[in-house]
């Protein structure tokens, strides 16, 4: 029904926000796709490069373009693993949430819990709790006669940030999975319950199709976080050991910061965000692609 | 004053949902729109509130061009199918809200919510939350709300459809009392004839987006213009019958031949489709000027007060009436009469060609 | 199995009820024969949809015992009591195909494929399905899926009941009475006892042999179509069965005379003197009082509605609103009319129960 008469008054209405947009993300976006053909490092001192960087960048054999490819394999890695885990274990959780009486509003609020503590927070507690000597679950772990050290283990480390990860988020699967569980009528329950179908079957046949519309938005959001992520790692391993943790974000602060590479690093960004961009329009493509052939 | 349609036509892509329609509604005169569901009923009462804008057409108010003005800015109430009503608000709130919104002097206010509280019986229950009401009394808040507002154009779409049979009924009876009051346009918006015939006034019917007839109701029921508005001005469904006529013979399709009898005599030679409502076929033996017909009963339909017996007839399942409960079980071999001097005869193209007596209405 | 007994059963939805008014379902007695059609029908709230469940297992009733031939079932989970139930909206599973729709409740089971396949083909020739087994069911029109829904009640062999709760809801009015005749075709066809909830009387006197008027949580009356129609019990049956209803005037009785504010009603017989304080009214349905030529009732004419293929009159009987037929063959219709009101059928009620009279 798009036949509404026109109101350009509504135009003004957008406005306001047009122009927090305009100096928050576009006018910084242009500063660095300017950086990004430019060999620099700030304070005016500009030398055309062209697109140098970005060839550069995208060739494995040269020294920055490998380091680009092993930290973009690393975070491809780490949000598949999180995803893995987060969404079943999202949708199991919220399949045993209590759906009515008092208990709902309790066991939501302890489930929301996780995700409303500031990021470097969650980093900071995890830091000390996964210490060997005076850290709950590192004391655990040791005791129990593995081997576990963030700082000088990488398995420790990368299933550190896992847990983590899993731990500050699941919540969000889980609520929004709870959403979608909530909307279907007790009548589809009630005809499989009469149809004798086991809880298996009224699972795979009624929940998971209902849930597919909520699932795509909970992978989507959980997908650009993970691939985004940044201050857990830093604050609880700092990158490493070695550069076992250094997931993209780090890196490139590292060559931005530390190295005040900015031309690189502006290239670096440029393509960083094209690849979120890319993967998920393509999973969203497939997924509407999916529900409209099931629709036909 | 009058509301004129002008050739209004609404286009989604390549899809019509309406096609040309052409109306002129008066002042203080209930209008209802008679058609099948998806027949564009809805459409046209968006187009004419200015909630939609028409691909084609104008719309003139009192010789206005008012096509295309947003619905803030029109004198329209809208009465839907769904009770809406705002939940957090009493009644008495949802009633005097669009007087608030207009800014109306709180004195006026309190007087005219009461008053149409009255109209609408919900004096009692005027500090209740929508919630706390029956279906019935919902809606009663809706059309209150609806009325005190006195805009020019009040548009009802369907608001009986999803309440009880005898709440329906009733309310149904009440409402030409209410609006007879009112100075307003009323358009009405359903799918039964039965409600089209007791609210009176003129009704327009509609057929996949087209206007197939405009006239006073009952006007329009003895007599449809063509056999798309008989078709939707009929419940039990109009039953059809394909008739090839030559000379004193009439042919059907399945080869066998009757003599024309009735308003059938006196058409010119040609092909025909009679149309007659269950009321004029009857259950029982044949009549020397009669056309009958051997079938089966299919299903027994109990209304009220009346039986609909659907009968297999070899051309098409006909639907005939008999007054009381009775029930005629199926699979019993009947005779099924039609009364030809009450068929309207449509020619190939579908326009009236013949059409029965028209008794006078009281 | 062959019957369904109800045996005092009662619910209250705060436990245990104090007053008559806490009552959803007031204690009722009834036994429900096997193949037979029954209908409960009544006004929103008047607790049929409570009976319902509480057959199917979706209620356990606060008192009163349910038997399933002489099996207490009231607190037996529904899947072990071999009914179906078909809701208001189609509930089927998008997922599948119609077969594999139907195919479910049996697969479940574990059924062999053959015995499934052959029972599908059955059901769906029943249900004029056929065409449409290899679809997806998301794609179909809302009366197929309910064909689907009440497909699936039927499939299983040993379905002692089906039950319907407001089927034709969604169903599109032009295309809901053929979704009625196929409901009555597919009850004579099998032999199932099938229960229809709806406030729909047309619905319930179509689909029933036999009628449960419901209101306010009692069953009011129960009897066939045409007793109900004939004989109503209860004013409440009278007003509720009948487009419109019956006619109720308030009236004074003496034996064989009745009055109607000093105008006398002549009744087909005798009644015994009412106790004092008792209301008295007299019950005529519109299709029985007619409007005449000749003498009769007189009565002023306040309203005509044209129905089509009948015309009702609005009239006052002395102070008294009622409504009669305008028989076909009068044309015109003054201010001032006589109606005649067929004895046989002017019915007394004493405090809203029908009365029995001696024929004169």
């Amino acid at each position: 029904m798009n036949h509404k008469p026109l109101n350009n008054r509504a135009w003004f209405f957008v406005l306001p926000v047009l122009a927090f947009v305009m100096f928050s993300s576009i006018i910084p976006a242009m500063t660095v796709v300017n950086y990004s053909v430019q060999d620099t490092m700030g304070a005016n001192s500009f030398f055309w490069n062209g697109d140098q960087w970005f060839r550069d960048l995208l060739d494995p054999s040269t020294e920055i373009g490998a380091r680009f490819n092993d930290a973009l394999f690393r975070t491809l890695a780490f949000s598949l693993v999180a995803l893995a885990i987060e969404v079943p274990l999202g949708i199991v959780i919220a399949l045993n949430l209590p759906r009515k009486g008092k208990a709902v509003g309790v066991s939501l609020v302890l489930m929301a819990l996780p995700m409303l503590i500031p990021w470097n927070v969650v980093g900071t507690i995890w830091q000390i709790f996964t210490r060997a000597d005076i850290g709950l679950f590192g004391a655990a772990l040791t005791g129990l006669g593995l081997h576990y050290n963030v700082t000088e283990d990488a398995v420790s480390a990368w299933v550190t940030i896992v847990v983590i990860d899993v731990w500050h988020w699941t919540p969000l699967v889980i609520l929004l999975s709870y959403a979608g569980l909530r909307a279907i009528p007790d009548a589809f329950y009630q005809a499989a319950r009469i149809d004798g179908a086991s809880r298996w079957a009224i699972f795979l046949n009624i929940e998971l199709p209902k849930l597919q519309k909520v699932l795509v938005i909970a992978v989507l959001l959980r997908f650009m976080q993970t691939f985004m992520i940044y201050t857990e790692p830093v604050v609880v391993t700092g990158g490493g050991p070695g550069s076992a943790t250094t997931f993209l974000s780090i890196d490139l602060v590292k060559i931005a910061l530390g190295q005040v590479d900015l031309g690189n690093a502006a290239a670096m960004s440029l393509v960083y965000y094209l690849i979120t961009l890319t993967v998920c329009w393509v999973f969203y493509t497939i997924m509407t692609q999916i529900e409209r052939r099931r629709d036909a | 004053m009058t509301f004129v349609l002008d050739k209004i036509s609404l286009y989604v892509g390549e899809k019509a949902l309406i096609r040309e329609a052409s109306l002129t509604l008066e002042r203080g005169a209930m209008h209802v729109l008679l058609g099948p569901t998806l027949a564009g009923k809805s459409t046209l009462m968006r187009l004419m509130a200015g909630l939609d804008r028409p691909t084609a057409g104008r719309l003139l108010d009192n010789g206005a061009d008012v096509t295309g003005v947003p619905v803030r800015r029109r004198s329209v109430a809208m009465v839907y199918q769904q009770f809406v009503n705002y939940p957090s608000l009493s009644v008495y709130e949802n009633i005097a809200s669009p007087l608030r919104v207009a800014g109306v002097a709180r004195s006026e206010v309190e007087s005219r919510v009461k008053d149409a509280a009255r109209l609408m019986r919900l004096e009692n229950l005027l500090d209740r939350l929508p919630a706390q009401l029956s279906g019935g009394q919902q809606q009663r808040t809706a059309i209150a709300r609806a009325l005190v507002k006195r805009a020019e154009l009040v548009l009802l779409d369907e608001p009986l459809a999803n309440l009880d049979y005898k709440l329906r009924e009733e309310l149904r009876e009440e409402l030409p009392r209410i609006f007879a009051k009112s100075h307003s346009i009323l358009v009405y918006a359903t799918t039964e004839p039965t409600e089209a015939l007791l609210l009176g006034g003129s009704v327009v019917t509609l057929s996949e987006g087209r206007v197939t007839q405009v006239g006073p109701t009952a006007l329009v029921y003895r007599r449809p213009d063509n056999i798309e508005a008989a078709r939707v001005f009929s419940d039990p469904p109009l039953n059809e019958l394909k008739i090839d006529k030559r000379g004193p013979l009439v042919t059907l399709e399945n080869g066998r031949q009757l003599p024309a009898v009735g308003a059938v005599s006196r058409l010119s030679d040609g092909v025909y489709r009679l149309g007659f409502r269950a009321d004029a076929v009857t259950i029982g033996e044949a009549q020397p000027a009669s056309l009958s017909f051997p079938g089966q009963v299919a299903v027994t339909e109990i209304g009220g007060s009346e039986s609909f017996i659907h009968v297999d007839v070899g051309l098409g399942v006909w639907v005939c009436l008999v007054s009381g409960v009775h029930e005629w079980l199926p699979g019993v071999n009947v005779e099924v009469t039609i009364d030809a001097n009450r068929a309207f005869v449509f020619d190939a193209a579908g326009q009236l060609s013949a059409a029965p007596y028209i008794a006078k209405t009281a | 199995m062959t019957r369904i007994t109800l045996d005092g059963v009662a619910h209250s939805y705060s436990g245990k009820a104090q007053t008559e008014r806490d009552y959803a379902l007031k204690p009722l007695h009834h036994v429900w024969e096997k193949g037979a059609a029954y209908a409960l029908l009544g006004p929103s709230g008047c607790g049929k949809t409570t009976l319902l469940n509480i057959i199917s297992g979706l209620v356990i009733p606060s008192e009163g015992r349910l038997l399933f031939d002489d099996v207490d079932v009231t607190r037996l989970p529904t899947e072990k009591r071999h009914i179906a139930q078909v809701f208001q909206f189609p509930v089927i599973y998008d997922t599948m195909t119609v077969a594999e729709n139907l195919a479910f409740p049996l697969k479940n089971r574990r059924l062999p494929k053959p015995m499934i396949e052959r029972r599908v083909a059955e059901i769906a020739e029943m249900l004029d399905l056929t065409a449409d087994l290899n679809r997806r069911a998301r794609g179909l029109t809302a009366d197929a899926k309910q064909k689907i829904s009440l497909g699936r009640g039927l499939v299983r062999a040993n379905v002692a009941a089906i039950l319907f709760d407001e089927p034709l809801t969604v169903i599109d009015p032009a295309l809901k009475w053929k979704l009625r005749s196929k409901l009555k075709a597919v009850h004579r066809a099998s032999d199932i006892l099938m229960i229809y909830v709806t406030h729909d009387q047309t619905e319930a006197l179509t689909f029933a042999d036999k009628v449960v008027v419901m209101n306010e949580g009692k069953a009011v009356q129960i009897g066939t179509p045409a007793d109900l129609f004939e004989r109503p019990q209860h004013t409440f049956v009278g007003y509720f069965i009948g487009s419109p209803g019956m006619n109720l005037l308030p009236a004074k009785l003496s034996g064989a005379r009745a009055s109607v504010d000093g105008i006398e009603i002549q009744l087909a017989g005798a009644y015994p003197s009412p106790p004092k304080d008792a209301r008295v009214q007299l019950g005529i349905r519109p299709d029985y009082a007619m409007l005449s030529a000749a003498p009769g009732i007189p009565v002023k004419v306040r309203r005509v509605t044209d129905l089509g293929r009948k015309r009702l009159a609005h009239v006052s009987l002395g102070a008294h609103h009622m409504v009669a037929t305008i028989p076909n063959e009068m044309s015109n219709v003054g201010e001032e009319a006589n109606v005649v009101f067929d004895p046989a059928r002017t019915h007394v009620y004493v405090d809203d129960i029908l009365a029995q009279g001696t024929p004169t």
